[in-house]
């Protein structure tokens, strides 16, 4: 039996990394490892697909009614093939967290969500209370839905594989439609989303004044980061409550955090200690931060990011 | 049209959940509890709308041990008209959770079950989405914006890179994200009055479900946020680790 | 607060405060005149979230509340069975008191049980609402409602107010409460109690109150350790002779310890910090057997009143009464309290249903009733004990306290509290510093990491409600004098002087506030101001605390 993996994507025909990272997460099964592309007008896609790393097999299924996704019919078009399958795995973002209790519901599984470690073949680890536990949990249900973290499992390459491709013929679409479609609003800024970004650069009270988080802004601005700060910098008014990342703010969990002039309150850990990869710049060398980060450096904030950023530019 | 709400008692949020001595999962005794928070935007949403005429009726349903009844009446004092408690000591995974929702759905006939997107203590996010493909019904999740109107919601959801707008053909299931609003805080006399509110208690074994756990919880641990905290001297080396080592840039 | 529309209710009685004191008087008023509505609020999330105390418990006042408190299964688990006493005389060096029993009255304990005070009060509230008092918390008492010079009852605190005091879109108003009755019942240094003693002038002719402040942290140690039902206290080192304070250190429950320190707020020297100082005394041997290997699972502090019988304001005023620590009915040498907060719970219950039927306005024969009970008896024999502390420092005052007890302070004198607590500062120039050791995080901690365990909820947009009454005081006196003792004898981390190298400013941190009020007590000037925040806000101490 093999391992099914649904693949995301966004506009401009691009794969998301957190998709190959799912397919890194089958590969932990060893078994066979299928992918599947649903949606319409998936020339290109499923081009690109075929390339990833580690996939056998991908299957494409396309038709109108599979566009943005809608959690209903692509349930049970996942449903219909199932049976081939001891397990399915969906990348835990939106998507993925929509549709695949669905298919659970469907199959009368119970679905194990934000998967962050394989440990055997229904043995997983996933967080609770927003991280700030983790759970090891076993499965005994004969069929396995996960969905899996893109930060622990680390993506595959988008090229090397050439799996085979095979159409879904049979769609299993009714007549009635649940959800209907009305529109798509990007997020107008061109700054990511807290919550969701890739990068986040966050400054503590150290960045002495509202004004001097534009350092931080030029940091973002090359990695496509968001904003982040510390309470001590929300308290101390260099910005707004919204920025603030920790236990009574937001939760994140990017690939890379840049911790500016945080001294690194517990409480601010609770909110970021999920990150992938965690750099710290603090003048203190004492400073609790570098305790909880992998990288460091000790110096002056206003002789580092300027480097940081002509350094950044210059890659 | 008729709305109802499932609730969940948990751990207060503001509670460091603390693992017990043998690790076989976090303590809860002794520890503060509250209403479920994505639960408590989901009530309000639904009382809104009752007070806007939209809905007539909101009806809330708790599932667990007999202290549940504080969460009803925590959504009774917000201003939900009656509750419904399934009594439980067994701690219930999503889709046992969802099959007995399913039971009091066919029961009680809402147009939309309106509840969080998932509990603050387990973050499954998985029991709307069983229950809406239990019933073949519609599903909303972490939903920013709801319109209702004659057999429709329009809904905005909150997904990777913005927003989408669905229309829903009801009944529906109706997840919540945080964003949907911002909950009132419920005033004394309405506290009082939530006391005499109407609450029917089932216990779930007369139900005849099948509620046997599927994902057994071996072990817990706390996450460690420990990081080997290697210093580099300069800007370079930051860049060399970060682009070679690291590969995040 | 902003004259708004508020909503109205009337009881018989309301009680501003759900620890044992306002519980008890909850309780025995339905147990006297079942028919009379009593509402009790509380401006923690839940009862027994504030409740900070060792605590082992003398059962007294449960004796005579629920004579059957056996069957009705309070939270009494652990009688104490074996005692010790301490001198430290420095950093690993201690001298064992002996107890002897009947020479030391105070310091017997048994009888007692160890308890989560929290617990208790949880247990109390179920008691009281199955008696029908409705009790609400999450609601603070922020306001008096005083009208021709009578208290009518208490307008709560205004719910969902932005930083700027304007209304937040799930603006809940603050309502009256209005009752024949009222009784404070909020702990040490009450906001309202505070208000209430300017008003009626009830502290005219007593001497100022003497506070301490305590910091408990919550163990759970390796089960062989475990010895439930020991306890030990300590005094001496890491103190010197002149500050009043020591350990208290006790086994109970399931692997649980509750460990603890009390600093007295008379402290002289504005470079002393009392969360370092309990951080630094579990290093000593004595303390430290207790704690390693273990895990801290929680942390409180709150002051406590220490004055004594010598500094018990006028109980009563027109239209309510004082009862539990907020009046200051803490028995120093036995630091115990409970007994005798519950007591004056009780003796204020009886008081109030005499006056409903004689209908007076002020419930006067509290007062007089309490001078009767045993309460005011107890605390006659220990009057002298915690003020020769003050006057001879602790190695002379501990052979001065062997002296009292044993004639049960049958002296014919009575020493008195010269000045309020805020006065006994010197300046930092004049005092030694004090430097206190790293945190290593196995056994001594951060306050950062120390207030993470309080749990606290503090809706971070809400209005400050901590306020410099004069802002510029705090750069003359506190930091050019004091050099911001704030930032030090705060256990949360709220207070912080910034930039001090160029342009030293106060900042608050309010969010970390864990309601302990020794701000409101040690500032300088008096000039801080301990307001109540949002109701539900605050620490959220968990069971077993």
């Amino acid at each position: 039996m093999a391992v099914l993996v649904l693949l995301s994507y966004e506009k401009g025909d691009k794969i998301r990394p957190i998709s190959r990272s799912a397919i890194a997460a089958a590969t932990q099964l060893d078994t066979e490892v299928h992918a599947l592309l649903v949606g319409e007008n998936l020339e290109i896609l499923s081009q690109k697909a075929s390339q990833l790393n580690g996939v056998q097999k991908l299957l494409v299924a396309e038709h109108s009614a599979y566009a943005h996704m809608p959690a209903e019919p692509v349930a049970n078009l996942i449903a219909s093939i199932a049976e081939s399958y001891e397990f399915i795995i969906a990348p835990a973002n939106a998507e993925g967290k929509d549709i695949l209790p669905r298919l659970a519901g469907l199959l009368d599984v119970q679905p194990i969500s934000d998967v962050v470690e394989i440990i055997d073949t229904s043995t997983f680890v996933r967080p609770i209370y927003a991280g700030s536990i983790l759970a090891t949990v076993a499965s005994k249900d004969a069929k396995k839905l996960l969905s899996v973290r893109g930060t622990t499992f680390e993506a595959v390459a988008e090229t090397g594989g050439s799996a085979v491709v095979e159409k879904i013929e049979n769609l299993p679409l009714s007549e009635k439609q649940l959800s209907i479609f009305k529109e798509l609003k990007l997020s107008q800024s061109d700054r990511p989303e807290l919550e969701g970004a890739r990068v986040v650069v966050s400054g503590g009270r150290g960045m002495q004044s509202a004004e001097n988080f534009v350092l931080l802004e030029k940091i973002a601005d090359q990695l496509e980061g968001a904003i982040g700060a510390s309470r001590a910098a929300v308290d101390a008014g260099f910005v707004s409550n919204d920025f603030q990342v920790g236990q009574t703010g937001k939760i994140v969990a990017p690939e890379l955090y840049i911790a500016v002039a945080i001294s690194g309150a517990i409480q601010h850990l609770a909110g970021m200690k999920d990150s992938k990869i965690v750099v710290s710049i603090n003048k203190d060398p004492e400073a609790p931060m570098f305790k909880v980060s992998d990288y460091g450096i000790v110096g002056d904030l206003f002789e580092i990011l300027p480097q940081l950023e002509a350094a950044l530019k210059a890659r | 049209m008729k709305i109802l709400v499932p609730v969940k008692r948990v751990v207060d949020s503001n509670i460091k959940p603390l693992v017990k001595s043998d690790n076989s999962g976090v303590e809860v005794g002794g520890v503060k509890m509250s209403m479920n928070p994505f639960d408590e935007t989901a009530v309000e949403e639904a009382v809104r709308l009752k007070e806007q005429k939209i809905v007539s009726e909101v009806v809330v349903i708790s599932i667990g041990e007999a202290k549940s009844q504080d969460t009803l009446r925590t959504a009774m004092a917000m201003g939900a008209d009656r509750g419904v408690l399934v009594t439980s000591e067994d701690a219930l995974e999503s889709l046992s959770v969802a099959k007995i929702l399913q039971h009091f759905v066919t029961k009680e006939q809402p147009d939309i079950v309106l509840m969080g997107k998932q509990a603050s203590d387990d973050d499954m996010n998985a029991t709307g989405q069983i229950l809406a493909a239990k019933l073949g019904w519609a599903q909303g999740t972490f939903v920013s914006k709801l319109e209702l109107s004659e057999g429709k919601a329009q809904i905005t959801r909150e997904i990777d890179d913005g927003q989408e707008i669905l229309e829903l053909v009801l009944p529906a299931v109706i997840t919540t994200d945080l964003r949907l609003n911002e909950p009132r805080f419920a005033s004394l006399p309405n506290i009082m009055k939530a006391k005499k509110k109407p609450i029917e208690t089932v216990a779930l074994a007369d139900l005849g479900i099948d509620t046997a756990v599927r994902l057994e919880v071996k072990s817990v641990a706390e996450s460690s946020s420990v990081r080997e905290g290697v210093i580099v001297s300069s800007v370079e080396e930051l860049m060399d680790k970060l682009q070679n080592e690291a590969k995040v840039i | 607060m902003s004259n708004i529309a508020r909503e109205q209710m009337e009881f018989d009685v309301l009680i501003i405060g759900g620890g044992p004191a306002g519980l008890s008087a909850a309780i025995r008023l339905k147990q006297l005149a079942p028919s009379v509505e009593i509402c009790l609020i509380e401006k923690a999330s839940e009862i027994g979230a504030h409740i900070v105390s060792g605590a082992v418990l003398e059962p007294t006042a449960l004796n005579e509340l629920f004579p059957d408190w056996k069957q009705r299964n309070a939270p009494l688990d652990t009688p104490v069975n074996h005692e010790r006493m301490f001198y430290l005389s420095n950093e690993e060096k201690s001298t064992a008191i002996p107890i002897i029993k009947p020479l030391m009255p105070a310091m017997n304990n048994h009888g007692n049980f160890i308890v989560s005070l929290g617990d208790f009060c949880r247990w109390l509230a179920a008691q009281a609402e199955e008696l029908g008092v409705e009790v609400f918390p999450g609601f603070s008492g922020r306001e008096l409602i005083i009208e021709d010079d009578k208290v009518v009852g208490v307008i709560t605190g205004d719910m969902g107010l932005e930083k700027d005091g304007s209304q937040g879109s799930n603006f809940e108003p603050g309502m009256e409460l209005r009752a024949k009755y009222t009784i404070f019942a909020e702990g040490c240094r009450g906001s309202l109690s505070k208000k209430l003693m300017d008003q009626f002038k009830l502290r005219q002719s007593v001497d100022p109150q003497t506070y301490g402040i305590g910091i408990k942290e919550l163990w759970e140690i390796p089960a062989h350790k475990h010895k439930p039902g020991y306890i030990q206290h300590s005094f001496g080192w890491p103190l010197d002779d002149r500050t009043y304070g020591g350990s208290w250190l006790y086994h109970f429950g399931d692997n649980l310890v509750s460990f603890g320190f009390v600093v007295g707020l008379d402290y002289s020297n504005p470079w002393l910090s009392p969360f370092e100082e309990m951080q630094r005394s579990k290093n000593h041997p004595v303390i430290k057997y207790h704690l390693e290997g273990g895990r801290r699972i929680s942390y409180s502090a709150r002051a406590l009143s220490e004055g004594g019988l010598q500094s018990v304001p006028k109980l009563s005023f027109p239209g309510g009464l004082l009862v539990g620590d907020a009046a200051g009915f803490l028995n120093v040498p036995k630091i115990k309290g409970t007994h005798t907060s519950m007591k004056s719970g009780m003796v204020a219950a009886e008081a109030i249903v005499e006056a409903l039927t004689t209908q007076e306005i002020e419930p006067i024969s509290y007062q007089f009733r309490m001078r009767k009970s045993w309460v005011y008896k107890e605390l006659h024999q220990v009057r002298n004990i915690r003020p020769a502390f003050a006057k001879f420092g602790a190695k002379i005052a501990t052979l001065y306290t062997g002296f009292d007890s044993m004639v049960r302070g049958k002296v014919p004198w009575t020493f008195h509290h010269g000045l309020g607590d805020y006065e006994k500062l010197k300046a930092a120039s004049l005092c030694q510093k004090i430097e206190y050791p790293k945190s290593d995080d196995e056994l001594t901690f951060t306050r950062e990491s120390s207030v993470f365990l309080a749990n606290i909820d503090h809706r971070d947009n809400q209005p400050l409600h901590l306020k410099l009454k004069n802002m510029s005081i705090w750069k003359t006196v506190n930091w050019e004098t004091f050099k911001s003792p704030e930032s030090r004898y705060c256990p949360a981390g709220v207070y912080e002087a910034v930039d001090i190298d160029k342009e030293p400013k106060l900042q608050i941190n309010s969010q970390n506030c864990i309601h302990c009020k020794t701000c409101d007590i040690k500032d300088p000037t008096q000039n801080i101001d301990w307001e109540t925040p949002e109701g539900g806000s605050g620490p959220n101490y968990p069971g077993g605390m």
